[in-house]
């Protein structure tokens, strides 16, 4: 019997009644009296000297309040960068300064060189144009590798070279994978790349910038999916702002998929504009300004080995990546094809000896950092797609190849530093096996034929991490943060629950399924709990949403701080019952004497906490609201296995996904209607990745494909009726839910399989092909067929 | 946007003589094309002349010779429902963007427009159809003039398209995967007195006739007529979509088709 309420109830999203009628607001919706408008007048070089930025002109014309350029920042700091990487010899990583409006030189298409402050948006945008810009172009460095040739343009002169990083993990182990790779009775060799994503959230940025004279408080309205970190960053490292006179607010936000975890400097701006003018400054970005100013995804270019015995085991994984970080690094750009992506490696296999090597560039590009998945969708794309290519060189079954070298024990400590607490493979893939029909494939095949089509079977599995933590160790690791997150639960005198959690919702459904685990914990209905987050004024400070930490950190906080709620009403209710403590039970919202029939209903012991004349004042304090911080003693590890078929038309080389199944263990799940949601919305994107989405720069650094009408989103008929199980469930060991992470799966674990799928239709047709990269377009496959 | 003067006549007459008041004076069919222009500020009339509010190019009919008239201010979506004697078209019209895009954008707008990706420049130039504009008429073959070129004078204005109803049609589209554009369209057509094969998407010429093919399905509308024929991949676009060869491989893939189905 399903649920009705209550931990593993698909109770329906009750957010959703204001975002599907209108009734959300959004940061646009968000308006000041005396509000004036930032229009940002951005590169439309990708690399060059910036001479002289001439604002005489744009300063003279209607509305226009102020021109800034580069110089009203030089006495303001750069943007900051969250996380310091160690390179192989100890070294940490060149981080180049990054100015809010460009000084010297510009870096990238788009990178903001001026912003004109008026009375309208049209016209800080007619003033803009009559700012008058000399740059003297420079080679733009796009080519990750000849970026790091001797003698190469350098994006930052100050630098020794393009290099950020040349990343070892684990150093130690290199000689040992080099004897193993030596010794290997078969090596399976790929070279690949991670194609370049633009995030595209619906919702594209906005930043409200606002400053009271009389207080001398800033506030920031932003889409952001972690205030409490913009407020740290942008006060502490940019303007100079102590937190107690600085409120960052991130209302409804309409998605974010990691590009709007970062400080960015149009929030900077807006903040520092507002105390200067003394006015209300707003930003809204246009879809076109978003290609060439959202953070980035992916874009690693990749050689991975994999190495066998003669049984088929496997024996090392070598692997050695580019990774694009664009012009400047983004606030957790370096973490991304290191810690999020090294520690992944080892994938669901017992593989022992990994060693990854990974070097970080500056380009003339849109700066790169974490998008859906980051870095993890890199570790497994490279290993699932190797795993498939020495299948098919061994002429093995790619699923039992897989299931040979499963990890089947844990915890699990791998190879690369990380221990998986636990996890049942074969479960997942038993379950997908049930899920495809894989044995009426070879008639689905016979069906396509007849139709003049070619049809594949891909399957891939994948593990990842969430819940990044525990904050000690990242902080060894060069985080410059911690990654614990917070609640505090808040309990009215007549018995409805306001939660304020560092987590922040941008589409997630925290606000339906948080009041969930508490109405679980409690025996009171969900209705009687709201969800208050994205306003460090009235939250806890927290470390947001990203990584598919809220439920497995961010709800390990919210249990934590009810927890003491329970303890402390199980004192007043035992005062109230003239009981012992230890004797009192809730269940169903009501306190009971143990084996009596003396009971006590919750709201009149919340009453009692509020209204204490009847009240245990010599032991507690009235009121009743708790705060707790959870920092998780490891990550989790949610792993999957997943299946898509495909059709391809030979003719034309244009793929169409038949069927995609998904097989995931989130350990237990707190609303399984949601996780599901969340895995649709990951295949679409990850399916999105693999054939569709294609960001094209030419020679030169300019954006090709800077809009939809050459950027390709999946749309609704681009995918199919996704099949998806999450009832194989190992629950996590060590947080308090036993959860593990639903977010980013289905942006992980896709990729390969629709690749392998693809491949694997292909050689059936006869057809000389191990590898194709993505997007693969029609015309990229049918270039492929043609050989 | 820059700012300009927006006028809403309600005759061809009128709409002619606003348009001729000045070469900045611009037509504001359905839009689709020239408001993201706008917005984007890569063009700056000083004047728009909405051609929505003029009934007399709007609706589709039959004439005396049987052949489809749709005036030039009729939207994809009203072309669709009223051209039912020619299913080619209608399907056409209906796989044209989007609902919001059928609901505004018109013939007329789209062929004085003459994208290269567009659909109807390919219906128009297989059907032999006329192009009728307030000044004159003129012959489908006369019409395009290449990429965003076309015969049609300044403040000249399309009011109407006339389609002879071929025995057979079929138009195939592949999408360009973004824009769904037609990154090769097809249009094949064929007539008591021979076949006409229209191609768009492809060529950096603009739509353009492949009479290669016309000729070999003349003498016997099959897609066997086609074995060995192709178009040169030289002259045809390339770009992150897809190269001239690839576009070229398509005319041929499509044009198949397109007999297979007609």
């Amino acid at each position: 019997m399903p649920k009705d309420g209550g931990i593993g109830a698909s109770s329906k999203r009750r957010e959703d009644v204001r975002f599907l009628t209108g009734a959300g607001n959004y940061t646009d919706d968000i308006n000041l009296r005396g509000q004036a408008y930032v229009h940002f007048l951005r590169s439309d070089v990708a690399h060059g000297t910036l001479n002289s930025v001439d604002t005489s002109a744009a300063e003279g014309m209607p509305g226009v309040i102020k021109v800034f350029t580069g110089a009203d920042f030089a006495e303001v700091g750069g943007i900051p960068c969250g996380w310091q990487v160690t390179d192989r010899h100890g070294e940490p990583m060149q981080e180049p300064p990054h100015p809010v409006l460009a000084q010297g030189k510009v870096r990238h298409v788009g990178d903001p060189i001026a912003a004109v402050v008026a009375e309208t948006r049209e016209q800080a945008r007619d003033a803009a144009e009559a700012i008058e810009v000399d740059i003297t172009d420079l080679p733009a460095v796009m080519d990750m590798k000849e970026a790091l040739k001797d003698g190469a343009t350098k994006v930052h002169d100050d630098l020794t070279s393009n290099l950020c990083y040349d990343w070892g993990f684990v150093e130690e182990n290199k000689g040992a994978v080099e004897e193993a790779i030596k010794n290997a009775a078969h090596v399976t060799t790929l070279e690949l790349v991670n194609n370049r994503l633009v995030p595209n959230a619906m919702e594209p940025r906005v930043a409200v910038g606002d400053y009271s004279r009389g207080t001398d408080d800033s506030t920031l309205y932003t889409t952001s999916q972690n205030p409490h970190v913009i407020r740290l960053l942008m006060g502490a490292f940019v303007l100079g702002i102590p937190e107690h006179k600085l409120r960052v607010v991130a209302p409804d936000v309409g998605g974010g998929f990691g590009s709007k975890i970062y400080h960015y400097a149009e929030e900077a701006f807006c903040t520092f504009a507002a105390k200067k003018l003394n006015r209300p400054v707003k930003w809204t970005c246009t879809r076109s300004e978003a290609f060439i100013s959202d953070a980035h995804g992916r874009d690693h270019v990749t050689k991975i080995e994999l190495a066998l015995d003669a049984d088929n085991n496997f024996t090392a994984v070598r692997t050695e990546t580019y990774a694009n970080m664009g012009a400047y690094l983004s606030t957790f750009a370096p973490s991304i094809p290191t810690w999020l992506h090294g520690t992944l490696m080892a994938g669901n296999y017992k593989t022992p000896n990994i060693y990854v090597n990974v070097k970080a560039v500056f380009t003339n590009t849109v700066p790169v950092d974490a998008y859906r998945g980051a870095g993890r969708p890199e570790a497994t794309y490279q290993l699932e797609r190797v795993i498939d290519k020495a299948a098919r060189e061994l002429g093995v079954d790619p699923v039992e190849l897989r299931r040979q070298n499963f990890i089947t024990e844990f915890p699990y400590a791998t190879p690369v530093a990380v221990e998986y607490d636990t996890g049942d493979y074969n479960a997942t893939m038993d379950k997908l096996l049930e899920i495809i029909d894989r044995d009426g494939f070879q008639k689905r095949l016979e069906d396509s034929k007849a139709r003049g089509k070619l049809r594949g079977l891909g399957v891939n599995c994948y593990i990842e991490a969430c819940g990044i933590a525990p904050s000690n160790l990242v902080g060894q690791l060069g985080a410059r943060a911690g990654l614990y997150e917070s609640a505090t639960v808040r309990v009215n005198a007549t018995g409805g629950i306001t939660v304020m959690t560092g987590s922040h919702s941008h589409g997630q459904g925290h606000e339906t399924a948080f009041p969930q685990v508490v109405a679980d914990m409690l025996g009171i209905d969900e209705s009687m709990i709201e969800i208050e987050h994205g306003d460090t004024a009235n939250t806890p400070m927290g470390m947001g949403t990203y990584g598919s930490r809220s439920i497995a950190v961010g709800g390990s906080a919210m249990v934590k701080a009810t927890e003491k709620i329970i303890a402390k009403t199980k004192k007043i209710a035992a005062h109230l019952l003239e009981a012992s403590e230890a004797d009192i039970e809730l269940k169903d919202g009501q306190f009971t004497v143990a084996g009596t029939d003396k009971s006590v209903a919750w709201g009149d012991v919340t009453l009692a906490a509020y209204v204490p004349h009847n009240y245990p004042l010599e032991e507690i304090e009235p009121g009743l609201e708790e705060t707790a911080f959870y920092d998780p003693s490891n990550f989790t590890y949610p792993s999957g296995a997943y299946a898509c078929e495909v059709e391809v038309d030979p003719e034309t080389g244009k793929v169409t996904i038949e069927s995609f199944a998904a097989a995931d263990d989130f350990g237990n799940v707190i609303n399984p209607m949601i996780v599901s949601g969340q895995v649709h919305g990951g295949l679409a994107q990850g399916i999105g990745q693999a054939l569709l989405e294609q960001t094209s720069y030419d020679a030169d650094g300019q954006l090709l494909s800077a809009s939809y009408m050459d950027y390709a989103m999946p749309r609704a008929d681009d995918v199919p009726f996704y099949q998806v199980d999450h009832s194989c469930q190992t629950p996590c060991t060590h947080n308090p839910l036993g959860v593990k992470g639903c977010g980013e799966a289905g942006a992980i674990g896709s990729p390969p399989s629709v690749v392998n799928a693809v491949v694997d239709a292909l050689q059936r047709a006869g057809h000389d092909v191990t590898h194709i990269d993505m997007p693969l377009t029609p015309s990229r496959v049918w270039a492929v067929m043609k050989g | 946007m820059y700012a300009f003067e927006i006028e809403r006549p309600s005759t061809v007459a009128d709409a002619v003589k606003l348009l001729k008041q000045s070469d900045e004076n611009q037509a504001l069919g359905g839009g689709q094309t020239l408001i993201p222009t706008l917005k984007q500020r890569l063009a700056a009339p000083e004047v728009l002349v909405c051609l929505s509010g003029i009934d007399e190019i709007k609706g589709v009919c039959t004439d005396d010779e049987g052949r489809i008239c749709i005036g030039g201010g009729t939207t994809h979506g009203d072309v669709a429902a009223g051209s039912g004697a020619y299913p080619a078209l209608v399907w056409l019209a209906q796989n044209i963007g989007d609902p919001a895009v059928r609901n505004r954008g018109t013939i007329g707008g789209s062929l004085a427009n003459n994208d290269p990706s567009a659909c109807y420049p390919a219906a128009v130039l297989a059907s032999g159809a006329t192009v009728v504009t307030n000044e004159r008429e003129i012959a489908a073959d006369e019409f395009f003039e290449g990429m965003f070129a076309t015969a049609l004078n300044e403040g000249e204005i399309i009011t109407e398209v006339k389609f002879p109803v071929p025995e057979k049609a079929n138009y195939q589209k592949f999408e360009q995967p973004a824009s769904r554009f037609a990154l090769v369209g097809v249009f094949v057509a064929k007539f008591a007195d021979g076949v006409r094969v229209a191609v768009t998407g492809a060529s950096e010429e603009g739509v353009f006739r492949w009479t290669e093919a016309e000729e070999a399905l003349g003498g016997n509308f099959s897609a066997s007529a086609l074995d060995g024929l192709s178009v040169p991949a030289d002259g045809m676009i390339s770009d992150l979509h897809g190269s001239g060869a690839y576009r070229a491989h398509l005319v041929s893939v499509m044009t198949r088709r397109a007999v297979e189905a007609a």
